[in-house]
């Protein structure tokens, strides 16, 4: 950690420490200690060759050498320049996703589950109609609830709404 | 000639009137889907995969056919009519494509666009049908130690070598990789990297991936920077057609398009920027009328469209003979391929020639169709275009998740998808490419099992990798491709000397 804040407070602006970067760095080299853990776990029940353990460990070696070669791009600064994101357009789509899932998990069904996805994607990119986009949704996914339904006989998850028809 | 005789036979497969069918409903699908912005060709087959499900494998597949170039049409209009390239492979086209929409000459170059890809998609797709059964003659003799040296080399080159860089090339491709290992352990039966979930046991799915990381990924990665881009969607004046001076302007780099394309697809060489560029600046180099290019320039749409569409007939060389997906697009077909169980390979073209060569035959006739299709259908996908953003993102959003709730609607499934979703939006931000995760998913585990088949035949012994000279060569090949960007730095700097 001294490194850290020594290099960003020596380095000229444009090459300072890039702190996201570091912590992809970290990641990775977590995931690689997951694989490694988990490879542990493993029976070796092969006579000859190699058994299920190995590939885990050969692909753990691999990632943390590149979490070492992330790091050292991101200690100087290496990363392409990002612009400015706005946080609430993507809270609001992985709220969406979040209602999505739990209706489906609810039993809710399909069409009520897209909806709501449907209207917070729009609510997200600045869409403010959000009764007229409901209704949009909702006349979206009854179409599409019936034509898998009816034309592929593909089952999509049914709720109240989708009993009702 | 056996390849006349096999191909005939295909055709004889492909115009029965329900594949014909097929094959019009796969380009209509691949088209509308393909011109909405940002979707790219891989997503555009990722999304329309669920479609597939109930039909037969000959029908799926030629109507994989018509996805895969509706997909890539759809895409170059997206890229002349409003500059949003859904892949780098558009690139070049956006370059001048969009210059000549802004100057009122969109007709002409979504013309040379249109028929350039038809003359490109025709002899890519000859030289697919003749080169085919000459490499499937030299795979049979391959081992497993020998296959897997081969997708070593297919890791390093669309990974590493030609990216921008090859250290987050190298990460996406591992992040694939480790996907690739949950699930049970095929030859043991043990269960990897599950945490005691029983969904997880069977592994990931590709399209969840597909579909998370482009769908999901981009829609997030849009909204996100909504603020910062404005798309402006430039209506078609004037004529449609094009003049005798487009002709004769067109039809050189259309030649020397497919010639660069092709050949470079073929190769495990990591998809079609690298073609796309060169023609472009090949283009530039040889056009008496210099002064244009930049400002809208038709041998500049007329050459990359060609190489972009000669590369991906070109692509299908190795995933048809050697089960070797080298693109995003190809780890897609790879993916339809298998959810009948079907392996491409050499095996499948003796054991389901039917199924082979009717697919190559499919291809000339979504050529044909999307010809006849597209020129005067283009009013209709510029419609597409004129969808308002909030409205066409929350509906890829739907149509994405709509395809994972029908093939298996659990709460995991959905969470993975989420989840990747996220996965793909952060690698936009911070610039991993997105492709090496797909490949890694799909090739790491046959990978791991062509190696752990080899040295379970040579008793454990390592050095049978090294023993057989095609492995042997095909692992010095990866070696260098995996060194060169280091060596060399002015490589991966490719891309951004074009731009």
């Amino acid at each position: 950690m001294t490194l850290d804040s020594a290099s960003s407070d020596s380095a000229p602006a444009r090459r300072r420490v890039d702190a996201a970067g570091v912590v992809i760095a970290l990641v990775l080299a977590a995931l690689a200690a997951v694989l490694v853990w988990d490879s542990r776990q493993l029976q070796t029940t092969t006579m000859y060759g190699m058994g299920p353990e190995v590939m885990p460990v050969v692909i753990a070696i691999g990632l943390g050498l590149l979490a070492i070669g992330n790091l050292i791009d991101a200690l100087r600064g290496n990363l392409p320049a990002r612009e400015s994101a706005d946080p609430k357009a993507v809270l609001l789509i992985l709220a969406g996703l979040a209602l999505l899932i739990a209706i489906i998990g609810l039993g809710g069904g399909f069409i009520l589950a897209t909806s709501a996805l449907f209207v917070t994607t729009s609510r997200a990119f600045g869409r403010r109609a959000i009764l007229v986009d409901t209704a949009i949704a909702l006349v979206m996914t009854t179409l599409i609830y019936l034509a898998f339904d009816r034309l592929l006989t593909l089952s999509l998850p049914a709720g109240p709404l989708e009993r009702l028809l | 000639m056996e390849t006349f005789a096999a191909l005939a036979h295909g055709m004889a497969v492909a115009m029965q009137p329900m594949n014909l069918l097929y094959a019009l409903i796969g380009v209509f699908l691949g088209t509308v889907v393909g011109v909405l912005p940002g979707i790219g060709p891989a997503l555009t087959v990722a999304l329309l995969l669920p479609v597939t499900y109930k039909l037969d494998p000959g029908g799926s597949l030629i109507m994989f056919a018509g996805i895969y170039y509706g997909g890539m049409y759809g895409g170059s209009t997206t890229a002349i009519l409003i500059n949003t390239p859904g892949e780098s492979a558009s690139m070049a086209t956006a370059l001048e494509g969009n210059k000549m929409a802004k100057a009122g000459r969109g007709g002409p170059a979504l013309a040379t666009s249109a028929i350039g890809s038809f003359v490109a998609g025709t002899i890519a797709t000859i030289g697919l049908a003749f080169l085919a059964p000459w490499l499937v003659d030299f795979a049979v003799r391959f081992g497993p130690e020998d296959y897997f040296a081969l997708m070593c080399v297919a890791f390093v080159t669309v990974s590493a070598t030609f990216g921008d860089s090859p250290i987050r090339g190298l990460t996406s491709l591992f992040i694939g990789l480790i996907l690739g290992l949950i699930g049970i352990d095929k030859l043991t039966g043990q269960p990897r990297l599950a945490f005691g979930i029983p969904e997880l046991l069977d592994g990931v799915e590709v399209t969840t991936l597909a579909v998370g990381l482009f769908a999901v990924g981009e829609a997030l990665y849009v909204a996100s920077r909504r603020h910062h881009t404005e798309e402006k969607l430039e209506p078609i004046r004037g004529s449609l057609w094009m003049t005798r001076q487009d002709w004769q302007r067109s039809w050189k780099p259309w030649l020397r398009g497919t010639l660069f394309g092709f050949p470079i697809g073929a190769l495990p060489a990591g998809g079609a920027e690298i073609p796309t560029f060169l023609s472009y600046s090949t283009e530039k180099r040889l056009t008496k009328y210099p002064e244009e290019f930049g400002k809208g320039a038709i041998e500049g749409v007329a050459g990359p469209e060609a190489a972009n569409n000669a590369s991906a007939a070109g692509t299908l060389v190795p995933l048809l003979t050697l089960g070797l997906p080298t693109s995003a697009t190809a780890a897609m077909m790879l993916a339809g391929f298998q959810q009948y169980g079907l392996n491409p390979g050499p095996l499948l073209f003796a054991e389901r020639p039917d199924l082979v060569w009717g697919l190559i035959a499919s291809l000339f006739i979504a050529n044909v169709m999307l010809l006849v299709l597209n020129l005067p259908l283009v009013g209709l996908w510029v419609k597409l275009l004129a969808i308002p953003q909030p409205w066409l993102y929350a509906g890829i959003l739907v149509f994405a998740c709509m395809g994972t709730i029908a093939a298996k609607p659990s709460v995991v499934e959905l969470s993975m998808l989420a989840g990747f979703g996220v996965m793909g939006f952060l690698m936009r931000r911070f610039d991993f490419p997105i492709a090496p995760v797909v490949i890694g998913l799909i090739l790491g585990p046959i990978a791991e099992s062509q190696l752990r088949r080899a040295l379970a035949i040579s008793l454990g012994d390592p050095m049978v990798l090294l023993q057989s000279p095609m492995s042997a060569t095909l692992l010095g090949i990866a070696l260098i491709a995996l060194l060169a960007p280091f060596v060399m730095k002015g490589l991966g700097r490719f891309k951004a000397n074009e731009d």
